[in-house]
């Protein structure tokens, strides 16, 4: 059945043009228009990379001793991660985009779908004053793709960014069907959300190798040779949405464990024995899905729908000292996150833990210089957790009390000061 | 950011919601805009005439139109200024508040950066007695 144009979901992706450069560039002018990477934790690799340094070929994820020779050649400016930056910048961003509707779906630190609801009149221009919004607001560079679908949205948002003529808004609900099927006849298979490398190899094989051979693909017919997922994008690439905001979608690129309280929490001590409780969640799921995060967000909230109530919301992104899946090290962070938000005389409705910057476990990225030895005992530990909670329940090993750690700086040669959230780091203004 | 010349009221969200007692929070009067709002350090001495001094703290609002008259941060020669922004006939100008330091005159033809609009200046006169 075709849907009534009038009912045409609108789902638009959002996300910041090369994150954490653009961040970079806000605070430093010096910075702009000159070729900019940033590296991961402990300097390893290239985890963003500004417009230059895409265009001398540098590829995400690239180790920086191979960089050295090129980046001396043409001035590339490298930068440590500066995660406590990067998180409060997206979390302003998040906290504006979500001022245009409550649908929202933080997908990663730079990226999230809004559901502007079906029969959006003014998607292309809404697109242009969320960008505009966002730019005057923060500073940051946003691409908008809308579409029916998440899919979709996420394939416009791709050709917002690559074709200079949509200025960074590309509606394809807006678009006429010829148009549109030359897009997508444009974009390579692999593009395509959901699509893993070895999806698309053997997609190219059958005479699949653009977004528009998949879209006219056979759903039931890659089902078979694929799975459920491959038919799905197929559904979804028609215009039939498959994925609903808020559904979470593997691979992951951030894990959030929060809940509203039973009862309203008003102790540091009660909202501790919660975040503990999501630190554990969360971790669980980071282990299973064999991933390490480089940053852990906490946040809290006073419910704000009791608007007799003294109300108080606060978050704060902290950056782990390398890529890990140790639930002792997240648990620490998250309770130097709490020490730091936690207000008395405040009915706490709401808290959560979120787990950022994730990096499959096998990249081997970020942890050049890590203790083997710490490493390979920190594993253990956490195998012999899982394995104690699966045969004894989840709660069968939890941590007890938790004391103040003192390393969190992770080792980073050339961080830019922490802007937005140290006092002694502010940016400078000459008088 | 463009320069538009329109008066805009400059004035803070009411902290009157206390009817219930809640003691007043200093947030609520300094910051408008949340998401858009910055906090600099001053250095130097160009600003004293208006009560900017060294070492003290702006509150700094990107959401806000910059128009003649606002004391702003903005992009001079790479490098981040506070200065008044003055519209003069044709021109733009970054005043100082200061006899020693002159104007700087930006070319008609010459594209001016406003970073964003200063709302506060924080001057501090007693230090902390304890760590």
């Amino acid at each position: 059945m075709v849907a009534a144009p009038a009912d045409i979901p609108h789902i638009a992706l959002i996300d910041g043009n090369n994150f954490y450069v653009s961040c970079e560039r806000v605070f430093n002018p010096y910075l702009r228009e000159r070729p900019v990477v940033v590296l991961s934790n402990n300097d390893g690799c290239a985890v963003a990379r500004s417009n230059e340094v895409k265009a001398l070929g540098v590829k995400m994820g690239e180790p920086w001793f191979r960089l050295r020779t090129l980046a001396q050649q043409h001035g590339i400016i490298a930068l440590s991660s500066n995660y406590g930056l990067y998180g409060d910048m997206s979390q302003r961003m998040m906290a504006l985009l979500h001022q245009f509707t409550p649908h929202q779906e933080i997908y990663s630190i730079d990226e999230c779908f809004l559901d502007l609801g079906p029969g959006c009149p003014n998607a292309t221009a809404l697109g242009h004053a969320i960008q505009s919004r966002i730019a005057r607001s923060v500073g940051l560079p946003v691409g908008v793709g809308i579409a029916a679908t998440k899919t979709l949205a996420k394939l416009a948002n791709h050709v917002a960014k690559k074709h200079p003529a949509y200025a960074g808004v590309c509606n394809f609900n807006a678009l006429d069907q010829m148009e549109l099927n030359t897009l997508l006849a444009s974009i390579d298979v692999g593009t395509v959300w959901g699509v893993g490398t070895r999806s698309a190899n053997r997609l190219r094989a059958l005479n699949i190798a653009t977004a528009r051979d998949l879209q006219q693909s056979n759903g039931p017919f890659l089902r078979k040779h694929f799975s459920i997922v491959m038919e799905r994008i197929v559904l979804e690439l028609n215009g039939h949405p498959c994925l609903a905001i808020e559904e979470v979608t593997p691979p992951r690129q951030r894990i959030q464990a929060a809940r509203s309280f039973g009862a309203p929490v008003h102790t540091q001590e009660g909202l501790e024995a919660a975040i503990l409780t999501f630190v554990r969640l969360a971790s669980g799921r980071l282990r299973q899905q064999g991933s390490r995060a480089g940053a852990l967000h906490l946040f809290l909230r006073t419910n704000r729908f009791r608007e007799q109530d003294p109300q108080y919301a606060a978050g704060v992104t902290l950056p782990l000292p390398d890529l890990t899946d140790d639930e002792l090290l997240l648990a620490r962070a998250a309770m130097r996150g709490l020490t730091a938000l936690y207000r008395p005389g405040y009915a706490y409705h709401k808290a959560g833990v979120i787990l950022l910057a994730l990096e499959e476990n096998h990249q081997g990225c970020g942890d050049l210089f890590a203790d083997p030895v710490v490493k390979r005992r920190s594993a253990a530990l956490m195998t012999t957790l899982d394995t104690l909670r699966h045969r004894f329940g989840p709660k069968a090993i939890r941590l007890a009390g938790e004391e103040q750690a003192t390393d969190w700086q992770g080792r980073s040669g050339n961080r830019s000061p922490r802007y937005t959230t140290h006092w002694d780091e502010l940016p400078v203004a000459r008088a | 950011m463009m320069l538009i010349q329109t008066p805009v009221g400059a004035g803070f969200p009411s902290p009157a919601r206390d009817e219930r007692g809640v003691a007043l929070n200093l947030e609520q009067l300094l910051i408008e805009h949340q998401e858009a709002t910055f906090f600099w350090r001053v250095e130097g001495h160009s600003m004293t005439g208006m009560g900017i001094h060294h070492g003290d703290i702006l509150v700094v609002d990107r959401a806000l139109e910059p128009v003649s008259g606002h004391v702003v941060v903005a992009v001079v020669d790479g490098g981040f200024v506070v200065k008044q922004l003055i519209r003069r006939t044709n021109r733009l100008i970054l005043r100082s508040a200061h006899p020693d330091y002159p104007e700087i005159m930006i070319d008609p033809e010459q594209e001016l950066t406003i970073w964003g609009v200063v709302r506060w200046s924080l001057h501090r006169l007693t230090y902390r007695t304890s760590p």
